[in-house]
């Protein structure tokens, strides 16, 4: 890990151009299309760097699509057929997976440029088929078989965050309000419309005590990043090169009944470790955390994990708009899962595009401003699998 | 930009009216709160105020005859020279065996007709009105008969059971001359796009939850429509009236105001509010509501939706027999009014939702 990371910046693991869909119901596009427009657009956004091998992370395509073999579908379809290609699973964490696959590709001096790809292609079944589909990636044999989905799980983390920290029935309400209202300028928002305290208070329940606006909608989506060494930027404009300068991805149990203290969510704190100390940074260096709210509980427990709230408060320091845009460390910033959208594979991959934008001073109305790192981390199931990423930005 | 290619509009050979129209709306009311009651704790936006619900000696057959009895009433016409009976429906009491047989016979319609069932969702019953502009327009016969009527079906806690209601209209055409509307033009928009069925053997649809409203409902209504518009060379306000199918409150007026209706167009064929959505019935019975109050010279819009999916567009023209005539069988207000509330379980015994074998 730290070891391995390069000390010559000309060496350093870049982004070299970005591209996404909005988030929302693209009834007329297919997976490969919507994979198509993305990398079109992030192979725009890089000067045309060619590269030498594919990475997806998507999670719905062999029960959604009946489609596997992602890698060697899309580089066909984008014009490169020959290049390696493949595509990884980790549930939410697919995204931070894909992208730390390209990232030690590069490491690694195999290959030079990597592109790398979240997409999903959700409605396309609706109802029980989804639901089916996105229990999953719970427990097949101790939890999915006894009933329990990502909503139920949550509920249960939920219940018990507001038992122990003897919030209010309402704490979480911040999450999805600040997300709302970063969305509203986010033109690849799936909900670009503000809400309010009396809409989280009078929405139905999803899975009680988790409401409707607690949980993040599932909707399509792809988002794409092409991945270099700094030596190899093409000079294209006076834009900050951004350098990744910490990854990790850490597991736990998949079932939450494996996990001795599931509010805990140890491989959150793992991976935000890990990803900080190669970056040589400590958490106050964080100008903007990314975090993965599929369920405003997940925020929460995200920012407690990772060491940025003190355990059981991460709701009063964002009732105190700690985390908004002008806060002390925004989250959320294009709107989260909630707002935005949540495209289950890809959404480590929109998040990595939304950071990289925000650190190169290129996110219009939603920029936090002077942003130089950040950090960007996403969830598989209960926190089973997470992925953070820190990006820096260089001296151009 | 160029302007788009005038729509191809349908037109007969000798122009075709309706002779006569008649509605019908069984009298149970099921309230959607009742809905939401049962299946969400009383925690749910609700689409309409109550839906129509046949009684339990009903079924499309008994509720077209009543519809088709209302529109004889109308016209000046012997029941032998209705040379086409034609039920458009979801719920055909048989898979195989006419429904209209059935009709064509209660009417004395029978022997020298032509008898026979549609299906195209919400829009069947259009498409037998389409076909029988074409029957009496070609010369053919001198009267066809078409009926939409529904008793419509919703998976019980579905989101349809809110609005899955019963009820429809019969309509019946004849030569320009005697009419009491004009049917100036029609026009049909098929595309195939699933956003609802129903598969043989099955007793409930399935829908593609929000699928079935923007490249579905919506897009085909506005294609119809405006290529209505175009073919005519009319626009919005020069209609007193325009129906829309109305699968619930907010889809007809969302549509009617992106296509530059006002609210006071629409209203008077706006019936789901309070007797839900009767499919194959649902735009027909709103246009005898409308035919129940328009004056003569009364240009009037009908579009249907059906999924699967298309549109037909009809562009009428009230004349004078219509005042004078359409007193001679109760109006559409009146069945509305006809009114019994029911709650949810003497709904499931109505409708055979409960399981007694």
């Amino acid at each position: 890990m730290t070891a391995n990371a390069p000390s010559d910046p000309d060496q350093a693991v870049v982004v070299a151009g970005v591209g996404m869909t909005p988030v929302g119901e693209h009834w007329d596009v297919s997976l490969r299309q919507l994979a198509l427009r993305a990398i079109e657009r992030a192979q725009q956004d890089a000067g045309g760097l060619q590269p030498q091998a594919l990475y997806v992370g998507n999670m719905f395509a062999p029960a959604l699509s009946s489609q596997t073999h992602l890698g060697a579908l899309i580089a066909d379809y984008i014009g490169q057929r020959g290049i390696e290609a493949a595509s990884f699973e980790a549930a939410g964490a697919s995204g931070g997976v894909a992208f730390r696959q390209g990232y030690l590709a590069l490491l690694s001096g195999e290959v030079d440029c990597v592109l790398v790809v979240g997409v999903e292609k959700v409605t396309d079944r609706t109802g029980p088929l989804v639901d089916a589909a996105i229990a999953m990636s719970v427990d097949a044999d101790f939890e999915a078989v006894q009933g329990l989905t990502p909503a139920a799980q949550a509920a249960l983390l939920m219940r018990r965050y507001l038992l122990e920290s003897g919030a209010p029935a309402d704490a979480l309400a911040p999450f999805p309000l600040q997300a709302h209202q970063h969305a509203v300028t986010n033109p690849y928002a799936i909900y670009r419309r503000a809400i309010s305290w009396t809409d989280y208070r009078q929405a139905a329940p999803v899975s009680p005590p988790v409401g409707q606006l607690d949980a993040a909608p599932m909707a399509d989506g792809a988002a794409a990043l092409v991945l270099t060494r700094r030596a190899l930027l093409p000079r294209i404009d006076a834009r900050p090169p951004v350098a990744v300068t910490g990854s990790a991805v850490a597991t736990a149990p998949v079932a939450l009944h494996d996990q001795p203290d599931p509010l805990a969510m140890p491989a959150g704190s793992l991976s935000f470790q890990r990803a900080l100390a190669q970056a040589g940074a400590t958490p106050d260096d964080l100008d903007l955390f990314e975090l993965h709210d599929l369920f405003s509980i997940q925020a929460a427990l995200s920012l407690e994990a990772a060491g940025l709230s003190p355990r059981g408060q991460a709701w009063k320091l964002a009732g105190e708009g700690v985390f908004g845009r002008e806060g002390r460390l925004p989250i959320l910033t294009f709107g989260g899962s909630k707002a935005r959208g949540d495209a289950g594979g890809a959404t480590g991959a929109y998040q990595l595009v939304e950071l990289t934008l925000q650190l190169q001073g290129r996110a219009g109305e939603n920029q936090v401003p002077g942003a130089r790192v950040g950090a960007a981390q996403c969830i598989g199931g209960a926190g089973a699998t997470v992925a953070t990423h820190v990006l820096s930005r260089m001296e151009a | 930009m160029t302007e788009p290619e005038p729509a191809p509009l349908l037109r007969p050979v000798r122009q075709v009216g309706i002779a006569g129209y008649g509605a019908y709306i069984p009298r149970y009311r099921l309230p959607a709160r009742e809905v939401a009651r049962v299946w969400h704790g009383g925690m749910a936006g609700l689409p309409v105020k109550e839906k129509a619900v046949a009684g339990l000696d009903e079924d499309v057959v008994t509720m077209s005859i009543e519809a088709a009895r209302n529109a004889l009433a109308r016209a000046d016409i012997d029941p032998s020279t209705i040379r086409a009976v034609w039920v458009g429906s979801e719920s055909h009491p048989y898979a195989v065996k006419p429904t209209s047989t059935l009709v064509a016979e209660a009417i004395g319609a029978t022997p020298y007709t032509q008898a026979a069932d549609w299906e195209f969702a919400c829009k069947a019953g259009t498409e037998a009105f389409q076909a029988a502009i074409g029957f009496v327009g070609s010369g053919m016969a001198p009267h066809a008969l078409a009926i939409g009527m529904d008793i419509a079906q919703g998976r019980p806690g579905d989101a349809l059971e809110y609005t899955a209601a019963s009820g429809g209209a019969a309509y019946l055409l004849g030569p320009a001359e005697t009419s009491l509307c004009l049917i100036e033009a029609s026009l049909s928009y098929a595309t195939d796009t699933p956003d609802f069925w129903r598969r043989a053997h099955e007793k409930y649809p399935e829908h593609g939850e929000r699928f079935t409203g923007e490249p579905a409902y919506f897009k085909h209504i506005t294609e119809a429509a405006e290529g209505m518009l175009r073919g005519m060379g009319t626009r919005p306000s020069d209609y007193a009236y325009v129906v829309f199918h109305q699968p619930n409150t907010k889809f007809p007026q969302r549509i009617g105001k992106t296509l530059g209706f006002k609210p006071e167009q629409i209203a008077p064929g706006l019936l789901v509010p309070l007797i839900g959505n009767t499919y194959a019935g649902s735009a027909l019975v709103g246009l005898t509501a409308v035919l129940d109050v328009a004056r003569p010279g009364d240009r009037i819009l009908l579009v249907s939706y059906g999924s699967g999916a298309g549109s037909d567009a009809f562009n009428l023209v009230a004349t004078e027999r219509l005042v004078e005539q359409r007193g001679r069988a109760p109006s559409t207000q009146s069945y509305i009014d006809r009114r019994t509330e029911i709650d949810y379980a003497t709904y499931a015994r109505f409708r055979g939702k409960l399981a007694t074998t």
